[in-house]
């Protein structure tokens, strides 16, 4: 898949020129909703294009779910206008050609698997046939269960698979791994990176940035309703600026601070910790000053607080 | 705006009809498979007719209670079947969400309700079958084919006032409340209609209420096919289910577009 995706610098300024290239699938113009006192969604603006995986990243209560209702046409909004595949979202031929899978979906515990699967085909005029439908979801060997008597992650798996009879175009994914265990979450983003295989577009939602990461080619952060940052995943983390040096040395910490591209440095305990855009060359310098530094790690910041930083610088 | 047209593609009368019986279908397999369901709609009737319609034959003056209770008990049980599948039924599964996934489907929601209703109706007649079994072989009475038909006629038909007080129900009740509150709701219903013993046993204030509840009215329907039926027209009793239903149809669409607006 192309990495070349445009970021216009400021989407959320309502109707963005069309770039040629990239076919908008669905998108929200300047919708906001408000519920009561409350705005779910402000002034927000974005738009998902053909064979592209965007997440929608961000923390509880930013608005996730609200965009996806709207798009699924499930709710409307206060203000804006809301367009999938080129039409209103509740119109029956644009569900047509939708999947999702809900955050709060459960299904009759007493259907089996593939009864489940033969209802939900029968909802959409061209559907999957029910073999790719278990293969694409990896339903293999549990057909026949009841949908009461699976795992957590299974039943995520058939949720998925639900959302991918009618064969769509364009599937929503709203928070699919969350409370799965780590191999059950690995097991699933495999099953996502193959829809993508197949060319659908995929609006993912999650509050974990590894998560985006792993999967989209565009991240979109939210919070409070308001579109914080987006990009490529590596534009992204690299809002977050610098890595993290550690060492024991016998420089001074104000020498420390002073050279170029540091922004931090703390003491914990006989080591120093430092951030600092260029670490190769502050450690070069530290290491000709004293030759007794030791116990050296650079790592990167963890993607977990790249996205505290984004969602906490702005609500300040 | 450059945004991806998608080809018309039409919903033919083929699709629907196969989308309606497979929501039919799997409807039905969910209620029967459902213990707590089947056991309230099949299983409390059999029960009672057992204990009362078939020890106690032949016991009131006039009456043939044996044949009295397969017309009662047969509207006691369809209006359980439909204000479990309807009410409790359509609360839980808007509770969990598996409505909304529905409704984000191009499925039409009259296809899910109808769905609902078709599988109360087969219930429905479920519940007239065995009752009239019962009452034939081990209730000594004697029931005239057209009896039978007339009987499940009017007890499929009474499903639709029930199913939409259930649907209204389903608007008001959270899933944890809702066999509770129908419990509440169904069971004096019946008491006071006559649908376990005959009105005119009942306190005399009771006889008096009795004419305002849905539940009465059906009862006399059915009754009515063997002759129990206290003295009035038919069709007073058909025009106060419609109207009844109407109303119930009428509050709940209240209730469901302002919550729609609100959403």
């Amino acid at each position: 898949m192309s990495a070349t995706i445009l970021v216009p610098e400021s989407i959320s300024d309502g109707f963005q020129p069309f770039s040629s290239g990239s076919e908008a699938i669905a998108r929200l113009n300047s919708v906001t909703k408000r519920y009561e006192a409350n705005i779910a969604l402000d002034n927000f603006s974005f738009e998902i294009h053909r064979g592209e995986i965007v997440s929608l990243l961000g923390p509880n209560g930013a608005g996730k779910t609200t965009a996806i209702r709207l798009l699924l046409g499930l709710i409307s909004p206060t203000a804006g206008s809301v367009r999938v595949l080129g039409h209103d979202p509740r119109d029956s031929q644009t569900r047509t050609r939708i999947g999702a899978m809900l955050q709060i979906a459960k299904v009759p515990d007493n259907l089996r698997v593939r009864e489940h699967i033969d209802l939900f085909r029968s909802y959409y005029p061209n559907p999957l046939i029910v073999d790719e439908v278990v293969r694409i979801a990896g339903l293999e060997g549990i057909e026949e269960k009841m949908f009461g008597k699976l795992s957590g992650g299974q039943k995520q798996r058939v949720l998925l698979g639900l959302a991918l009879c009618g064969d769509p175009d364009l599937v929503f994914l709203d928070e699919p791994t969350v409370g799965m265990d780590i191999e059950a979450r690995l097991n699933l983003w495999e099953q996502i990176r193959v829809l993508s295989a197949l060319g659908k577009s995929v609006l993912l939602t999650t509050h974990y940035l590894e998560e985006a990461d792993a999967l989209a080619n565009r991240i979109i952060v939210l919070n409070k309703g308001m579109m914080v940052a987006q990009g490529t995943p590596v534009q992204i983390k690299s809002q977050v600026s610098g890595r993290t040096i550690r060492c024991v040395t016998q420089l001074d910490i104000d020498f420390v601070r002073g050279l170029p591209t540091v922004s931090e440095v703390t003491a914990d305990r006989d080591a120093l910790i430092i951030t600092a855009i260029h670490p190769e060359s502050v450690v070069k310098t530290m290491l000709q000053r004293d030759l007794t530094l030791h116990d050296l790690e650079i790592s990167a910041p963890a993607l977990e607080d790249a996205f505290l930083a984004l969602t906490k610088s702005e609500s300040n | 705006m450059a945004t991806a047209a998608i080809h018309p593609l039409t919903l033919s009368a083929p699709y629907y009809l196969n989308l309606f019986l497979k929501e039919i279908k799997y409807e039905f397999l969910k209620a029967l498979r459902n213990r707590m369901y089947s056991l309230a709609t099949l299983g409390f009737p059999i029960m009672f007719y057992l204990l009362f319609g078939v020890s106690f034959r032949h016991s009131g003056p006039g009456l043939n209670y044996a044949q009295y209770l397969v017309a009662s008990y047969s509207c006691f049980g369809m209006i359980a079947a439909a204000l479990f599948n309807l009410g409790a039924g359509v609360a839980t599964e808007r509770a969990y969400g598996w409505l909304e996934l529905k409704q984000a489907s191009p499925m039409p929601r009259l296809a899910y309700l109808g769905a609902k209703i078709v599988t109360c109706m087969l219930f429905g007649v479920a519940i007239v079958a065995s009752l009239t079994l019962l009452g034939v072989t081990l209730g000594g009475v004697h029931i005239t084919l057209s009896q039978i038909t007339h009987l499940t006629a009017i007890i499929v038909a009474g499903s639709i006032p029930f199913a939409c007080l259930g649907m209204l129900l389903s608007l008001l009740m959270s899933p944890s409340a809702a066999p509770g509150v129908i419990n509440l709701i169904y069971l004096p219903l019946s008491f006071c209609s006559g649908l376990w013993m005959p009105i005119e046993v009942l306190p005399h204030f009771l006889q008096k209420i009795a004419p305002l509840l849905p539940t009465y009215h059906y009862a006399q329907l059915a009754l009515n096919v063997f002759g129990y039926a206290r003295s009035g027209a038919t069709l007073n009793h058909w025009e106060a289910l419609v109207g009844f239903s109407f109303l119930m149809l009428g509050l709940a669409w209240l209730i469901f577009t302002r919550s729609e607006a609100k959403a």
